[in-house]
């Protein structure tokens, strides 16, 4: 019966969407009613072939085993669109460096201004996205001791993400852009987002609802936060009108200055809950499995948690000084991002004092080394972020590559390095596979990578401040000494120091890609309920 | 009395002391007597039920002192 309404489903909006690429205003809308087209049509097909057909036999109680096929694919794909989205990054890095880069034949869809937002939400939405689904589906499974809630629906909140990312992707080349930073989807792929967001709550908290130990562990309280936080500020920063049905082009609610601070309230907390609170729930995980022991003090994880998420809301205006926003406001903002330093690094020192008494591990385990320095470069950008948020430091650094700068040591240190670290622990469990393929492949990446972050943020601190020099020097008559172009041409080293950087993270990223490939393919099974001593090698 | 305004005085007022003794409440809970078990306990939840769901009876399995080496 439910095959029927979703035929009905599926030929009602095969139907509308070639309506909608017939009738489309622009080109991005187009094509995206093209693909939905040949989308809906082919799991219409699909459904159509499975229709009155024998149900297939289910073998086993499967509420006995964990649903762990999805997070298996969330781990394929954090890894693929990790590797496009570093790649993306890496090139338009040189295009900085080298404009011709810039091809004349394919202007309009892969120069630095259609690449960049690529780039931005392939490693934030696409890479750490699917990075934060896997994990917490997987981690709120084994700390509620309970089998996902909802069936199929994790496998709907999967494949509705990835068609948000694709959708999102192929907006930007076309020119499909609302130019809100980090919330650049237009207004169907907004809704669609919504939808696959409520779908993903409805999973999570159905789990936490479900299951059998008494106390909800940390981990989880902070991955419920950063679900319901996006889906909050993600809906209000959206609240768009569209101009017609058939186009891309929407109008926001809010004018002028307002809509500057809604985006950018909504822009800090992209931040604060998706790259920060989603990711401190992995880390509460994690570096105990991998070390072995108890996080160092669960009442300091709680404290954590709730000063986290009260301090960081509030923290967005800074964003905005020297703008139309009232001062107020920007002193807001300011005040409450160095309050934050407080639960930061609260949560800083929670994460590598759980190695107290295992500080010997990081001589021989590279995976707890990585999670551990991701801890440790959030700690940097932690403390930077303050700093930078500050109105005076704030005059020399904003605008320059300070803040780009700034950005790589959290994104790349934390979020990327916590989540590599993650994929070397689960891919073994997953697959039930022995151990890693090579520990030693790990330490490349582990080095490759550290050097790549150590090489883009330094370089990027000198261009920055160079930059923020340059534009403020004034001459004996109050004249600005330099043009803007003139900062371009002297920050030419560090873009291609910076550019290097990016190369050798992403050969960081793909000697992980072999090695987990590896892991699953050669490397012996995991013997179920028996210990089996294998020989080093 | 217009909305923002009366919005805005909401928020500096009841609303804000709401969160701030809320916050004081959650750390004087965490330190309250017996917590410090409670929360031992609840520490060692990553190191139970690794591989299977727990059995359906709900009672709570005891704490498990054995962790990956």
């Amino acid at each position: 019966m439910s095959n029927y309404l979703k035929l009905t489903v599926l030929g009602v909006t095969t139907i509308f969407m070639m309506i909608a690429a017939n009738y489309a205003r622009d080109l991005a809308y187009q094509v995206h009613a093209v693909i939905l087209t040949i989308l809906a049509g082919g799991l219409f097909l699909w459904v159509l072939r499975q229709t009155d057909e024998p149900e297939p036999i289910t073998t086993g109680n499967s509420e006995h085993e964990y649903f762990d096929s999805v997070i298996r694919a969330g781990v394929i794909a954090t890894a693929f669109w990790g590797v496009v989205g570093f790649l993306v990054g890496t090139f338009i890095a040189f295009q900085l460096a080298f404009p011709a880069l810039n091809f004349d034949w394919s202007m309009g869809l892969t120069n630095f201004g259609r690449l960049r937002p690529l780039h931005t939400s392939a490693v934030i939405f696409a890479f750490g996205g699917n990075a934060l689904l896997a994990t917490s589906m997987y981690i709120v499974q084994r700390t509620s001791a309970t089998r996902l809630w909802g069936g199929n629906l994790a496998w709907f909140v999967f494949w509705g993400y990835q068609l948000f990312i694709v959708l999102a992707a192929t907006g930007y080349l076309l020119g499909g852009t609302q130019s809100k930073e980090y919330a650049e989807p237009e207004w169907y792929i907004d809704l669609w987002l919504t939808v696959v967001w409520v779908a993903y709550l409805a999973v999570f908290l159905g789990t936490i609802i479900k299951r059998k130990e008494r106390h909800i562990y940390v981990a989880n309280w902070f991955f419920l936060a950063f679900i319901i936080t996006v889906a909050m500020v993600h809906v209000i920063n959206n609240l768009s009108v569209p101009v017609s049905l058939w186009g891309s082009k929407s109008v926001i609610v809010w004018p002028g200055v307002q809509d500057a601070m809604v985006q950018w309230w909504y822009g800090h907390n992209a931040v604060g809950f998706f790259l920060t609170a989603g990711f401190l729930g992995m880390m509460y995980y994690f570096i105990p499995k991998q070390a072995g022991r108890p996080v160092y003090s669960y009442k300091l994880s709680i404290i954590h948690f709730w000063a986290l998420i009260f301090l960081y809301i509030w923290a967005g205006p800074h964003h905005l000084h020297y703008t139309a926003l009232p001062d107020w406001a920007t002193t807001l903002g300011m005040v409450f991002s160095i309050i934050l330093w407080m639960p930061s690094w609260g949560g800083m020192i929670n994460g590598l004092m759980t190695l107290s008494g295992a500080w010997d591990k990081l001589r021989t385990d590279p995976v707890l080394r990585m999670l551990v320095i991701s801890v440790g470069f959030y700690g940097m950008s932690t403390f930077e972020g303050p700093v930078m948020s500050i109105r005076a430091v704030n005059s020399l650094s904003h605008y320059t590559d300070w803040t780009i700068g700034h950005v790589h040591s959290g994104a790349l240190g934390w979020n990327g390095m916590i989540t590599f670290g993650a994929l070397y622990y689960l891919v073994p469990v997953l697959w039930k596979r022995e151990r890693l393929y090579s520990l030693s492949m790990v330490s490349w990446h582990f080095w490759l990578a550290t050097i790549g972050i150590v090489l883009y943020a330094a370089s990027m601190w000198v261009s920055g401040i160079m930059e923020g020099l340059m534009w403020r020097e004034v001459d004996a008559n109050g004249f600005l000494v330099n043009s803007f172009a003139d900062t371009v041409a002297a920050k030419f080293p560090m873009y291609v120091v910076r550019g290097l950087g990016g190369v050798m993270y992403l050969t960081g990223s793909i000697i992980m890609c072999v090695n987990l490939w590896m892991t699953v393919q050669r490397t012996p099974a995991r013997e179920a309920n028996l210990r089996v001593a294998v020989p080093a090698e | 009395m217009e909305t923002y305004t009366l919005l805005r005085q909401f928020a500096d007022s009841w609303m804000l002391l709401f969160l701030f003794l809320f916050f004081v409440a959650v750390v004087f809970w965490i330190f309250r007597p017996g917590g410090h078990t409670a929360q031992q306990e609840s520490a060692q939840i990553p190191f139970r039920h690794a591989d299977k769901p727990a059995s359906t009876s709900s009672t709570p399995q005891p704490p498990h002192p054995e962790v990956r080496s």
